[in-house]
């Protein structure tokens, strides 16, 4: 980031190439909607790249660009909660196809598998994004980028200890939520010979 | 440890980040507690439930859509350097109005007198060099510090006589 500071634009293609994938999850996850994240990732990238010479490297730069894209994604959904689709884990497919990425089925999968296991990741979105909003952001960043406490504590500005707390109460919804999943996983691992 | 206390600490122990002291801790809660150990073994599973969820790719357009942005954005320019900013303009020319404004201000000639008055003063210095050379005659200005102000301002019949007599005798 310092490089892009610099004003180096090959350094800018690197963080591009590092850090898209990740951010377009993100923000995927936060608005269920491909389009909407895709967009909402580039004003991050640009909002980073306006804001390349106030760079200061006291701060991690993926806690700056997640908070940018926590602050966005929070924005568009608050702004677009009306347009949220229901997805229910009984319907044959998604009422809006272009809503959902592309997801190749794996070559030995029969289609009747993929389309149980798209459902399935759907019914999983949908009851994450039900969750409140710092909490969904915290289970987030913590589930999926993998990241250290203190880093999420600071995108969402509380103290470590009460992050513990928010990340316990989603994950109790989580479960209570997924319970008919979990308990199949659970029954499935027992069956299955160790 | 109670159950209330484990539920802040159970998230750092699945994913391995509680420190050893707390993790120690929570195995001997989980030990003696039956719902806080299904408790987590449910958590267990629920985060692998959630890796059900697979990561989607950004389209194929995405980077050369960026790289368009950001060649719309407007770039410094080298003849930036030499374009004054609207602050820095503002406190020169404020600047260059004090200065035309302290330039045509009436003159003082008091420091051209005082340099001429210091002349005269050297000038009745070397003019009376002879007296001042003279020991004794100092040596006499020397009882006058111990005068009073006012009678040295006017000294008396005696002492100019006294010294007309003495400047009498250097002639």
């Amino acid at each position: 980031m310092l490089d892009v500071k610099a004003g180096d634009d090959a350094s800018f293609d690197l963080l591009l190439q590092k850090y898209r994938t990740p951010l377009v999850n993100f923000l995927y996850r936060m608005v269920r909607d491909t389009a909407t994240a895709e967009d909402l990732a580039q004003e991050v990238f640009l909002r980073v790249y306006r804001a390349r010479k106030q760079y200061s490297p006291s701060a991690k730069f993926t806690t700056w660009l997640f908070r940018i894209a926590t602050n966005l994604a929070l924005n568009s959904v608050r702004d677009n909660r009306h347009h949220q689709k229901d997805v229910s884990i009984d319907a044959a497919s998604s009422p809006d196809e272009d809503a959902v990425p592309m997801q190749l089925p794996a070559p030995e999968m029969r289609i009747d598998e993929h389309m149980i296991e798209r459902d399935r990741a759907d019914y999983i979105r949908k009851v994450i994004s039900e969750l409140p909003e710092k909490q969904r952001v915290a289970v987030l960043l913590h589930k999926y980028e993998e990241m250290d406490y203190a880093e999420i504590a600071r995108i969402l500005e509380c103290s470590e200890s009460a992050l513990k707390s928010l990340l316990f109460r989603a994950y109790e919804t989580l479960r209570v939520q997924l319970a008919p999943l979990v308990n199949a996983r659970a029954s499935r691992r027992e069956g299955s010979p160790s | 440890m109670k159950c209330e206390d484990v539920s802040k600490e159970l998230i750092p122990y699945l994913d391995r980040r509680a420190s050893s002291a707390d993790r120690h801790e929570v195995e001997e809660h989980l030990a003696a507690c039956v719902a806080c150990r299904t408790r987590a073994e449910e958590l267990r599973t629920l985060w692998s439930v959630l890796d059900e969820v697979p990561i989607v790719e950004p389209s194929f357009g995405f980077d050369a859509r960026m790289r368009a942005r950001i060649a719309e954005e407007p770039r410094p320019r080298w003849y930036r350097w030499f374009v004054p900013q609207p602050r820095l303009a503002m406190a020169m020319a404020l600047l260059l109005a004090v200065s035309v404004w302290i330039t045509r201000l009436p003159q003082d000639n008091s420091g051209l007198v005082g340099t001429a008055q210091s002349e005269q003063q050297q000038f009745q210095v070397i003019k009376n060099l002879d007296v001042l050379e003279n020991y004794d005659v100092l040596s006499k200005f020397d009882a006058l510090d111990e005068v009073p102000a006012d009678e040295q301002a006017a000294p008396e019949p005696d002492q100019q006589n006294n010294q007309q007599q003495q400047q009498q005798q250097q002639e």
